[in-house]
């Protein structure tokens, strides 16, 4: 690792407990980051340069302390000011960061009142220490479309007006499901997208397992907070076959299983065995343990369809999802022939409508069936309203190859 | 979810004359209307992009097989109503934002300060798809 980067990724790791001990000594949650951001950019410049100071947390929160001040010296409010002057006689000397600050800076920023699309960029920049440019280059936005999306939700939280500690107990766990909601959003994205042109993108599958990690860190026995790192570890292992050169998508069956990472699977089937044995069974620990089958067997062949459709029928009680359902049905077809799974299909009619996904289920399972003629017009559907272009390369070259089979008999 | 809202110079549902016949307080407003509708959807963290295309005059359609000199027609051309005028490429949470978007749009003032009421043609740009738990394929 080359020095800027070895810096670059202290100063994600500091930025939370700089965050943290700023908000601590002078509150201001927002004027804050801001004034966190500018100095991570401050050190970002001057430390490859001039050499990493031998505190580098206390340069930061100094920085930024100093950022703070100028930015209320500047400001017209009196109030603000004399607000700030109170607290800074009330200051500790040199606060040193709690244990839980990252914990309640991510309960900040992923707070019930923001929508997923606000949280995550918040999460990324307070949290996860990214610049405003890193993140609006990961969405594919303008900079200020990014910063004026972060300042929103950052007025948001504000107007919460919650003081900077974790949440009373009886709302924890509510509120920690709208974090690991956030962070399992904010994978998908990266991962949705991974590979091909957009690899600033997958990054973000990146970032959300460190905050993850960072959260496993500070609750190490939530069994949901373990199940969704190692669904995450478990899923970004099959990153590497899950897409050609050119960057189309190679489905689960065909890809070369060679190329999966042997390291994140243990870790990943470590972490969800050790969560289910706590006997508190979740969402993501169930999601976990369906990746875990499927990261296991050494061939498509060798797959225990059995398991993953008990694991489907309980994840499919457990949240009623008809996404759940849809996935189920291609485990009921492996197991107990495509009839089964198309017979399932038959109920998600009202809940999925038109959703191109049960149009593709719907095509496998046919197609499975021997019936390619209907396989081939659900796969011209479910390419017609995908809203994925690589989705849209796989599905219509699907379909055009069962055509010319078809043809060719 | 990223939405292009489009429009063409096609006929729209009000008497609204071209706007070469506007009194020009009315064209002004008709671009301050443009400008704040931007402005705010850019303080909303909305906008990506927004761009009004030159006019039908300037437009050339082009054709080439690839191999010899490619046929070039300038305009105008008798189809110009179908032409693209302009675009806003917008960022948004839900379907249902991008279609307020489009409505806002389509009401902006027109002769008189009466609303236009121009087609938006509201499209879904591809991208990254909506978020799924075990896909299959693999996706």
């Amino acid at each position: 690792m080359n020095a800027a980067a070895s810096i670059e990724g202290l100063l994600r790791d500091l930025a939370p407990r700089v965050l943290g001990a700023v908000v601590r000594r002078y509150g201001h949650f927002a004027d804050a980051e801001d004034a966190v951001q500018e100095a991570l950019l401050a050190a970002a410049t001057t430390w490859p340069t001039d050499g990493e100071p031998d505190n580098p947390l206390g340069w930061l929160i100094r920085v930024a302390a100093r950022r703070m001040a100028d930015q209320y010296r500047r400001d017209d409010a009196r109030r603000r000011r004399e607000e700030l002057a109170a607290s800074w006689s009330l200051s500790r000397p040199d606060p040193a960061p709690e244990r839980d600050d990252t914990l309640i800076l991510m309960f900040m920023c992923c707070h019930p009142s923001l929508t997923p699309a606000s949280a995550i960029p918040l999460t990324l920049r307070a949290v996860g220490g990214l610049t405003t440019r890193e993140i609006a280059a990961a969405f594919l936005v303008p900079e200020a479309t990014a910063a004026q999306r972060i300042s929103r939700a950052k007025a948001k939280v504000k107007a919460s007006d919650e003081p900077f500690e974790l949440p009373p107990p009886g709302e924890r766990a509510e509120r920690l499901r709208c974090v690991l909601h956030v962070l399992y959003l904010l994978f998908n994205e990266g991962y949705a997208s991974s590979g091909g042109p957009d690899l600033t993108r997958s990054d973000l599958s990146g970032e959300a397992i460190r905050l993850v990690r960072a959260v496993h860190a500070d609750l190490p026995e939530d069994p949901e907070v373990t199940g969704l790192l190692a669904l995450m570890l478990l899923t970004d292992a099959r990153r590497p076959a899950r897409t050609r050169a050119d960057g189309e998508l190679v489905p689960l069956a065909e890809q070369d299983r060679t190329l999966w990472d042997r390291h994140l699977i243990a870790e990943g089937v470590a972490l969800v065995t050790e969560a289910l044995r706590r006997g508190q069974v979740g969402e993501y620990q169930l999601q976990a343990a369906i990746a875990a089958i499927h990261d296991q067997a050494a061939r498509d062949a060798d797959t225990s369809w059995p398991e993953i459709l008990s694991l489907y029928s309980l994840l499919e009680r457990m949240t009623g999802n008809p996404m759940v359902t849809l996935n189920k049905a291609v485990a009921a077809a492996m197991v107990h022939g495509p009839a089964a799974g198309l017979a399932l299909l038959d109920g998600l009619s009202a809940p999925l409508g038109d959703h191109h996904r049960l149009h593709s289920v719907r095509a496998h399972l046919l197609d499975l069936a021997g019936d390619s003629e209907a396989a081939v017009a659900q796969f011209r559907a479910a390419a017609a309203r995908t809203t994925n272009l690589r989705e849209q390369h796989y599905l219509t070259t699907k379909a055009a190859r069962l055509a010319a089979q078809r043809a060719a008999e | 979810m990223r939405f292009m809202l489009l429009q063409n110079y096609g006929e729209v549902e009000s008497d609204c004359p071209p706007i070469m016949e506007w009194a020009p307080g009315d064209i002004e407003a008709h671009i301050e209307f443009q400008q704040a509708l931007n402005q705010e959807l850019a303080e909303r963290g909305e906008l990506v992009d927004a761009q009004g295309l030159a006019g039908p005059e300037l437009a050339k359609f082009v054709v080439s097989d690839g191999a010899s000199a490619p046929v070039v027609t300038d305009g105008p051309f008798p189809e110009s109503k179908e032409l693209l005028a302009g675009y806003r490429l917008v960022d948004v949470e839900t379907a249902g934002r991008a279609i307020e978007i489009a409505a806002q749009a389509s009401a902006a003032p027109g002769a008189a300060g009466v609303p236009i009421r121009q087609p938006i043609e509201v499209r879904e740009v591809m991208g990254a798809p909506l978020i799924t738990d075990e896909p299959f394929p693999e996706a």
